[in-house]
């Protein structure tokens, strides 16, 4: 028993490939985050996998002063990050002054060990200007 | 059928709260449910119904129906309800629905907690965070404070409201909190003394957070013209509604909009009210963020400008709207699940003239609002007196 659905693995699998995958629907065009068995806008199931191209943009963030766990050493950012491709997704900022951090800027994906979970997850770094 | 507003709040109990080592959640909860009934002038036999919330800290598989077999109770209904800080009130809807059907005669909802004394401050972080998704937002090590965070961060962008305004929260609590002799914290705080507070997840600093407790309540509901017959003036129930526009943040269609104003207004349309009717709100002011959204969203106040309207004072005792008289969460009690019982049981205080120092005048119509998740599953309830 793996405990991980399919579409769950077949993400799993894009990171372990170097590759954050995004779902996007047939009959509505639109791209989904997180992974499902159906589209999350229009419940239409003809779902392809596509790689994200890597950009977005901050839509918002916070340091963490007070960890949630000794897995994690505070500071930290914790950011919703909107995709190029129209979806967010939970995730870290990396190699940022918190202080320049705003809503609003580019950030581009790289990927890296995250405290409690396998293998690489991805992350941003503010976009090179 | 009966309607909504047919059906009345007979009997209510607070546990000992704040920090009560001594007594577990199971036992907090029965204490609770006992003496709601008693406070109702009702024996455990006449009660057909319990509605309980499960525990966070000693969860059990089958919650009412411990809860009963504990209190030596055979209700003919059982039911544990869960969704997260909204429980209360999604709770007591359904409570009035089983009466409204003729499902059951007289319903208790009952809800307790311990927090601060049967768990340890570093669990209870975890499991309050393991609302966050746990593939797709747990491995960022998200705390709830940092949920909140995310939600301050954007109202700030994109209303300029800012980190004093916030800070107003805790200030309007902790006056209404002075006058409370039960509530867990009674000192009175400044502006100044939140910003200088030890930072948890920016904007948001340890007094922008609410309190960690131990304790219980519990409400008995029955039809009105049964409750007249029983003890105490009942509260009657005038209108509900509820939202939900998404679970885990990261699937917000909005951070600085939330669902409630979907449940206000639904709520408020079914008592035939307007918000300048409301004479009390008690709000779920688990975060200072979540105070500030409830009160644009609820419409006490227009979108982006509820930073001014809680430092204008309008929320403190003597101003225009009295919100959460007993200290709310920020200062009163917050077991867990249950904090919005609390603002439900000072409410039926207030009514029953019996709030002491905070005690309001003429009250007529109570907004009470509660929240799950990340601003993410709303419930309004507006309460009035018999007509």
């Amino acid at each position: 028993m793996s405990g991980v659905d399919v579409v769950n693995q077949a993400y799993a699998d894009g990171l372990a490939a170097g590759q954050l995958l995004l779902q996007r629907c047939g009959d509505c065009g639109r791209h989904q985050f997180y992974p499902r068995i159906a589209c999350s806008h229009c419940t239409g199931s003809k779902l392809t996998w596509v790689r994200a191209a890597g950009g977005g943009q901050i839509a918002s963030f916070t340091v963490v002063r007070r960890g949630v766990s000794a897995d994690f050493t505070a500071p930290y950012v914790v950011a919703l990050v909107d995709l190029d491709e129209g979806v967010r997704m939970m995730t870290h900022i990396i190699d940022a002054d918190p202080e320049q951090l705003e809503i609003g800027m580019p950030v581009a994906l790289d990927f890296q060990q995250v405290a409690i979970a396998p293998g690489r997850q991805p992350v941003f770094r503010p976009a090179a200007p | 059928m009966l309607s909504l507003s047919d059906i009345a709040i007979v009997g209510s109990y607070e546990t000992r709260l704040g920090v009560v080592p001594d007594r577990g959640p199971m036992a907090l909860g029965v204490e609770a449910t006992l003496g709601a009934i008693a406070d109702a002038g009702l024996e455990p036999a006449e009660v057909d119904g319990l509605i309980t919330c499960n525990s966070l800290v000693a969860p059990v598989m089958y919650h009412a129906e411990a809860t009963a077999e504990y209190a030596g109770m055979a209700p003919g209904h059982c039911l544990s309800v869960g969704t997260g800080g909204g429980t209360t009130f999604t709770a007591l809807r359904y409570a009035a629905a089983a009466i409204q059907t003729g499902l059951a005669h007289t319903v208790v909802v009952s809800m307790a907690d311990s927090m601060r004394s049967f768990m340890t401050r570093e669990r209870a972080m975890v499991v309050q965070s393991s609302s966050g998704h746990p593939l797709y937002e747990q491995p960022y090590g998200p705390t709830v404070p940092a949920y909140y965070a995310l939600i301050a961060q954007a109202h700030m962008d994109a209303f300029g409201t800012t980190e004093s305004q916030f800070a107003e929260a805790m200030v309007s609590s902790r006056a209404w909190a002075s006058l409370n002799p039960s509530a867990q914290y009674r000192e009175q705080v400044s502006v100044e003394d939140v910003l200088a507070s030890k930072p948890i997840a920016d904007p948001l600093k340890l007094l922008d957070c609410s309190i960690v407790s131990d304790g219980g309540a519990a409400v008995v509901l029955t039809r009105l013209d049964r409750a007249r017959d029983l003890p105490h003036t009942p509260v009657m129930l005038r209108g509900y509604g509820e939202g939900h526009h998404y679970e885990h943040i990261s699937q917000a269609s909005s951070l600085i909009a939330s669902a409630a104003a979907d449940s206000g207004r639904a709520a408020l349309e079914q008592a035939g009210l307007h918000v300048r009717d409301i004479g009390l709100a008690q709000l779920y002011d688990c975060f200072s963020p979540a105070l500030l959204i409830q009160l644009e969203d609820l419409g006490f106040c227009a979108k982006g400008e509820g930073g001014d309207y809680l430092a204008s004072g309008a929320t403190r005792p003597g101003g225009q709207l009295a919100v959460n008289t007993h200290g709310g969460m920020l200062s009163h009690c917050h077991p867990g699940n249950p904090g919005a019982m609390f603002g439900l049981t000072e409410a039926i205080r207030q009514y029953r003239g019996g709030a002491g120092e905070r005690q309001l005048h003429d009250l007529e119509h109570t907004l009470l609002h509660a929240q799950g998740g990340i601003m993410s599953s709303h419930a309004t309830l507006i309460l009035g007196r018999p007509q």
